[in-house]
């Protein structure tokens, strides 16, 4: 088991042509992702090289793609000024996941874009995400697969490059991960920490959960009284942005501390009134899972 | 992005909003000519990218146009939450019967543009919020039908009893969500909005914030952006797309990511360090972006110590270890550096850096550690 993704899933790649979407490609089909096809609008009869001589085809149109493929799930790495015009595009054309790694897309899109999807009962994960991956079985994004390890911890995070490094310290520790997913640092994304918790609780090898947040928000609060209400699981958080001052936006547009909400020492109080440990440290997070599990 | 209150005045008369008639100027004696002008008391309002202006002393009713000159001469150049006022904004004095409030945000829960409005404006919202939560009314604005008419007038007769009252708010709150998406703004506000003893609605402020995801297709907007209100190091930043932000310490950190960038921060002040920048170089690969970030951490005279911290996934390691080695080689750094690289590429990424004679550590708590110790030892 695994969520979200696993070996069946059939993924088509929106940008595949470009830098950032050949690249990932290429690492994700090393990884083992089925990925079976791509679309750039006016390449349509041309096909993509993978990394071993493997080639698939390349479509005008996402409509295309999917009749042809039965792909259920589309990774967007297209230029933020077309890219909610494809989740707008994948949407319809009936995928059930779309993953969205492009940063700043206008917020204005977003918010149509993810009500759009919500009508037709499409996933979003997203924009401004990594991705995820279910490791040995498939990575959908450009979370790197080399520090992943198969195992029972799931992983949530509004981050990604911390996501990574908190990833490969529980491999390094010896805790392999059921599937670990990067939700995004948008303000406004398509699936939030409760969507994956819930996932989490009901998938029967995940053994307990990582959440990772950071400034920004009330996410991380509702996640608190989430998991004290409705998990099982063991849950352990990492919270980014003690230091980080207020009123500016820590790189992206969902990291800021506002007047009234969002410092992480807020968020820290909510999860520790709700029995969940935070980790003072990354280094720290694999010794408390530990101790959860033991 | 903020603009400032002239900027969204001209947003706001451009979709009909009543708006009094303003000039903005930057001397005192161009303050005195506009005063001049419009005849009878104007306000001589500080442009500056700060709420509190008014407790600042840098708001003032001015009787005739001396006084505007000599307020305007006391404003420009004072000093307002670390900002300084380099405009002033004169504009006749209303009459006002009553102050309310009206403003759009985006919010996240909703995932759509939201507005809040109250009767009790010309104070803080989040204040209300706090003092007397039931004077808000607040609706989200569903993004695939727009502003519908009859939410318009449900908010409008939340502020207002006189239907003649309603009916203008009714189309200013319209207009307001029209800016609001036209200018690809994240925040909008009308605080106050008054109502005149000859019953008319008029929106005396305007403060808007524009999402800078927006700028590429709105360039009449990106123009507004003024960047005498930020530090050069941060213009700098943004100018080669990097997200930076100075702050008072000495570590000078250098990272990929948000989140890592501000969790590397924290670690710092975890073994008794100070950060001296928030600094993600970003989701790109470009050598360029070192290059330019370097350039930033090495302009600020507290840093003794430059920290990377590199995780590679859509940024390479081996692109940031290139940037490293260009940057050391065009600008000279002196200061000692050490750098923590793993992830995509790695490999390729510690022999060019072997190569250069540097060394790069793997654990991000022996780099942090290690920082910390080369600033204290400076």
């Amino acid at each position: 088991m695994a969520i979200f993704i696993n070996s069946d899933t059939k993924v088509l790649v929106q940008g595949i042509t470009g830098r950032d979407g050949s690249f990932h490609t290429r690492e994700m089909m090393a990884y083992g992702t089925r990925v079976v096809g791509g679309v750039t609008p006016g390449k349509g009869s041309q096909t993509f090289e993978g990394p071993t001589g493997s080639t698939v085809p390349i479509f005008n149109g996402m409509d295309e793609a999917v009749s042809k493929t039965g792909a259920n799930t589309s990774v967007i790495y297209v230029p933020p000024r077309f890219a909610a015009g494809a989740i707008l595009e994948a949407a319809e054309a009936g995928v059930e996941l779309i993953v969205a790694i492009t940063e700043g897309i206008p917020v204005l899109d977003m918010a149509r874009a993810h009500a759009f999807a919500r009508d037709r009962g499409v996933r979003v994960l997203g924009p401004n995400c990594p991705g995820l991956i279910s490791p040995g079985k498939s990575k959908v994004g450009i979370l790197p697969g080399q520090i992943v390890a198969e195992g029972p911890i799931g992983v949530v995070s509004r981050s990604g490059t911390l996501t990574y490094e908190v990833i490969f310290q529980l491999t390094t520790a010896g805790l392999g991960q059921t599937t670990c997913v990067g939700i995004g640092g948008d303000p406004l994304i398509g699936t939030n920490f409760i969507d994956c918790l819930k996932e989490f609780e009901a998938d029967s090898e995940t053994t307990a959960v990582v959440v990772i947040g950071e400034i920004g928000g009330t996410d991380e609060q509702e996640a608190a009284v989430y998991v004290k209400e409705n998990m099982s699981k063991p849950v352990v958080v990492f919270m980014a942005g003690l230091t980080a001052p207020p009123g500016r936006k820590m790189g992206h547009a969902g990291a800021i501390i506002s007047e009234s909400s969002g410092t992480v020492k807020e968020k820290i109080k909510v999860f520790k009134e709700n029995g969940i440990p935070v980790a003072k440290r990354t280094a720290d997070i694999a010794g408390l899972l530990q101790s959860r599990l033991a | 992005m903020d603009i400032h209150e002239y900027q969204a005045k001209e947003r706001f008369r451009s979709v009909g909003i009543p708006v009094p008639p303003g000039r903005v100027v930057s001397t005192p004696e161009e303050a005195e000519v506009a005063a001049e002008e419009y005849g009878g008391t104007v306000v001589v309002k500080a442009q500056v990218h700060s709420g509190g202006r008014g407790k600042a002393g840098g708001v003032k009713l001015a009787e005739d146009p001396a006084k505007a000159r000599d307020y305007a001469s006391q404003i420009l150049g004072m000093d307002i939450n670390g900002l300084s006022v380099d405009k002033v904004l004169i504009t006749p004095a209303e009459d006002i019967d009553t102050e309310a409030y009206v403003g759009v945000v985006i919010d996240r829960k909703a995932q759509a543009a939201t507005f809040m409005v109250s009767p009790e404006g010309g104070i803080d919202i989040e204040e209300v919020k706090r003092t007397n939560p039931k004077a808000i009314r607040k609706l989200s604005i569903d993004p695939r039908y727009g502003m519908l008419p009859h939410q318009a007038y449900w908010l409008a007769n939340f502020l207002y009893d006189d239907p003649n009252l309603a009916d203008q708010a009714r189309k200013i709150i319209a207009q307001l969500y029209d800016a609001f998406v036209s200018s690809g703004a994240e925040m909008a506000e009308i605080n106050p909005l008054i109502t005149t003893p000859a019953g008319e609605v008029k929106a005396i402020d305007a403060k808007m914030s524009i999402d800078d995801s927006e700028l590429f297709r709105r360039p009449d907007i990106a123009e507004m952006r003024d960047t005498s209100s930020e530090p050069p190091s941060e213009t700098k930043a943004r100018e080669a797309g990097l997200s930076y932000h100075k702050l008072d310490g000495d570590v000078g950190c250098c990272v990929n990511g948000a989140g890592l960038a501000m969790a590397t921060m924290d670690l710092v002040a975890h073994y008794e360090g100070n950060p001296a920048n928030f600094l993600d170089i970003g989701g790109s690969s470009n050598p360029d972006k070192v290059v330019a970030a370097l350039e930033i951490i090495t302009s600020d005279p507290n840093v003794k110590v430059i920290l990377f911290n590199i995780f590679g996934g859509i940024t390479r390691c081996d692109d940031v270890a290139n940037g490293i080695i260009e940057a050391i080689e065009k600008i000279d750094i002196e200061l000692p550096i050490v750098i923590r690289l793993t992830g995509t590429n790695e490999d390729r990424a510690l022999e060019i850096l072997e190569d250069a004679g540097l060394s790069a550590y793997t654990s991000m708590d022996e780099v942090v550690k290690k920082a910390v110790e080369l600033a204290g030892a400076a």
